[in-house]
């Protein structure tokens, strides 16, 4: 690569603090409201007059009044969403594979469904489910929303991996074929090292679709044994009901908007590495 | 394309033994997700169209009638569905737009970034993605909000003939823009993610020839790089479009549907789980669906692009 004059570094700087401004200006604008008191909410001043550490110690103290709507959401959010995520990345990179390369009747309907499924409005599919999980038993489980969450997962893995696949060359693995590989051989030398990013930048689609779920969670779980994060949120209504639960809930989105910026900061390395090899192709 | 590929026609037995053994493979592979997607959402759709036809209120169950269409006689006869529709069209329109342009940008940023910097655009770029909704709808409301002490209104009163208390969430045109804020900013790491994706396809040979033939950047941007994203960009804006055509969560933190704010599935929403009326909310959200449907028929349409044609294409 060529040398960098002056005026393109500070191009470059210049754009690159702009879109950290964007991207973090409203996390750091919940973090500081989670750090005012109760009296300077009011201040309408983005830093806090005062600084405290109550708001924290209401969600996460075992004294505190919320650490029991907390801390398992945030146990339930993370098992709940690895668990689909997992389930829906295995299954859609089978079918994303056969639909991409096979020929076979019935993958254009497959195509359509996984479409039609993700367009049914969630709040038309949760009122039937509620009355059927509770009838099965699934009602406020684990599986009771890991099985939704796959409808939510599925048709976007589907769809992105099948885009994803049809740009490797075709003739790669024919050539590794005829090099005497088995099919089997031939699918796990050449097209899982280049299809390797595409999956893991399905997966990483897929969880955060599943951790931000809403609607599922605040229809078909009742107590702390299944309700996830975005549920238990807004269910919080403050530490007594003279309070405004501002601080509280903004203390609480920052305790689970730290294991997901964990999350993006081990994995974008290798989501885009990887995008990039794979666009070796040409 | 076919035809060069297999040169020496097979005897025409075997060839249909091999497709046999190929759709049965197909299903074999494709099956467990296709079954799964069917499961979940399957009984669910044929019961609200089901429920869609019936009088049918929670409140009084005892009354349930079968109707036929007339739930979606009353809808379509409502000034309010057609208002929450407005809504709907207005909120998705303007943010995949914004997402479009912004997310563009942002993935020629983690493409072209230098090294040193790459890695952090990258993250801050998909933190937003990250964050939950309701938590980025919580931010954004605690911003702008009076009534919590929101500190936009103080750093905006330097603009002249700004209202130091504007209420943001007192009236249609103020909630939309804080909520259309509040979407695009949560999701233009979903377009940006797929957009790079696509930019990495692009050959660096093909747009390195159209610079050394003259090209300018626009025309290389318009005659190479675009159009070798095709695929990437439509897969992007389709399902951007249909999720945003969706939209719930931040309105439900916000407004929750207050002052004409009520989006489609707030009003389906509202009306079973709210007002309890199963049969009217029923057909709401079919009603949606079949919107969704033919918006998702006229991009594919429109892009032209056939992610089923495989290696034939």
């Amino acid at each position: 690569m060529r040398a960098m004059t002056w005026p393109q570094r500070i191009m470059w700087l210049v754009i690159i603090a702009v879109v950290l401004v964007w991207s973090l200006f409203p996390v750091f604008s919940i973090l500081m409201t989670s750090f005012k008191t109760q009296a300077g909410l009011f201040s309408g001043t983005l830093l806090p007059t005062e600084w405290t550490l109550d708001n924290y110690a209401t969600i996460l103290a075992p004294g505190g009044s919320a650490p029991d709507l907390f801390l398992p959401a945030l146990r339930n959010s993370i098992g709940i969403s690895l668990i689909a995520t997992f389930v829906a990345v295995v299954l859609a990179t089978l079918c994303a594979y056969a639909i991409a390369r096979l020929d076979f009747p019935g993958k254009r309907i497959i195509l359509t469904t996984a479409l039609a499924v993700s367009v049914f409005p969630i709040v038309s599919i949760v009122t039937p489910l509620f009355n059927l999980w509770r009838v099965v038993g699934l009602y406020d489980t684990w599986l009771g929303l890991i099985i939704p969450y796959l409808s939510l997962t599925l048709p976007i893995s589907i769809w992105t991996l099948a885009a994803f696949f049809r740009q490797i060359p075709w003739e790669l693995e024919q050539a590794a074929q005829v090099d005497g590989a088995t099919p089997f051989e031939a699918f796990r030398k050449t097209v899982v090292p280049l299809a390797a990013p595409g999956v893991f930048t399905t997966a990483i689609i897929a969880f955060f679709i599943a951790w931000n779920d809403f609607v599922y969670g605040i229809s078909l779980t009742s107590t702390d044994a299944a309700r996830p994060v975005p549920a238990a949120l807004s269910f919080f209504t403050g530490a007594s009901q003279f309070e405004e639960p501002t601080g509280a809930i903004s203390a609480a989105a920052i305790v689970v908007t730290i294991p997901i910026v964990i999350v993006v900061v081990i994995f974008q390395r290798r989501i885009v590495s990887g995008l990039t090899q794979g666009a070796v192709k040409g | 394309m076919r035809a060069d590929k297999e040169p020496g026609a097979k005897p025409k037995k075997r060839r249909s033994d091999r497709a046999r053994a190929e759709a049965r493979l197909g299903w074999m592979l494709a099956g467990p997700a296709f079954g799964i997607m069917l499961l979940v959402t399957l009984y669910p759709i044929v019961q609200a169209l089901w429920d869609s036809l019936f009088s049918l209120r929670l409140t009084a169950p005892d009354d349930r009638e079968f109707i036929w269409f007339r739930n979606y006689q009353v809808i379509l006869g409502d000034p309010a569905f057609w208002q929450s529709m407005g809504v709907t069209l207005f909120i998705t329109v303007v943010t995949v737009l914004l997402e479009l342009i912004i997310g563009f940008g942002f993935a020629l940023v983690m493409h072209r970034a230098i090294k040193k910097l790459r890695g952090f655009a990258r993250t801050a770029i998909l933190v937003p993605y990250g964050i939950i909704t309701v938590v980025s709808a919580f931010a954004f409301f605690y911003a702008f909000d009076i009534n919590s002490g929101g500190y936009v209104n103080s750093w905006l009163s330097w603009i002249p003939g700004f209202d130091e208390n504007l209420n943001w969430f007192a009236y249609q045109g103020t909630s939309l823009t804080v909520i259309i804020l509040s979407e695009v900013w949560k999701t233009t790491p979903f377009i940006s993610l797929l957009l790079l994706s696509g930019l990495a396809q692009v050959p660096g040979d093909l747009e390195e020839a159209a610079k050394v033939d003259g090209a300018t950047g626009w025309e290389v941007l318009r005659r190479v790089i675009l159009p070798n994203m095709k695929a990437a960009i439509m897969v992007a804006v389709l399902f951007r479009t249909l999720e945003a055509f969706r939209i719930f969560d931040n309105i439900f933190i916000m407004t929750a549907g207050a002052n004409d704010t009520e989006a489609l599935s707030l009003l389906a929403y509202n009306t079973s789980i709210g007002r309890l009326e199963i049969g009217l909310g029923s057909a709401i959200s079919v009603l949606l669906f079949l919107s969704v449907l033919i918006i998702a028929g006229i991009f594919i349409k429109g892009f032209k692009v056939d992610l089923s044609a495989g290696r034939n294409s």
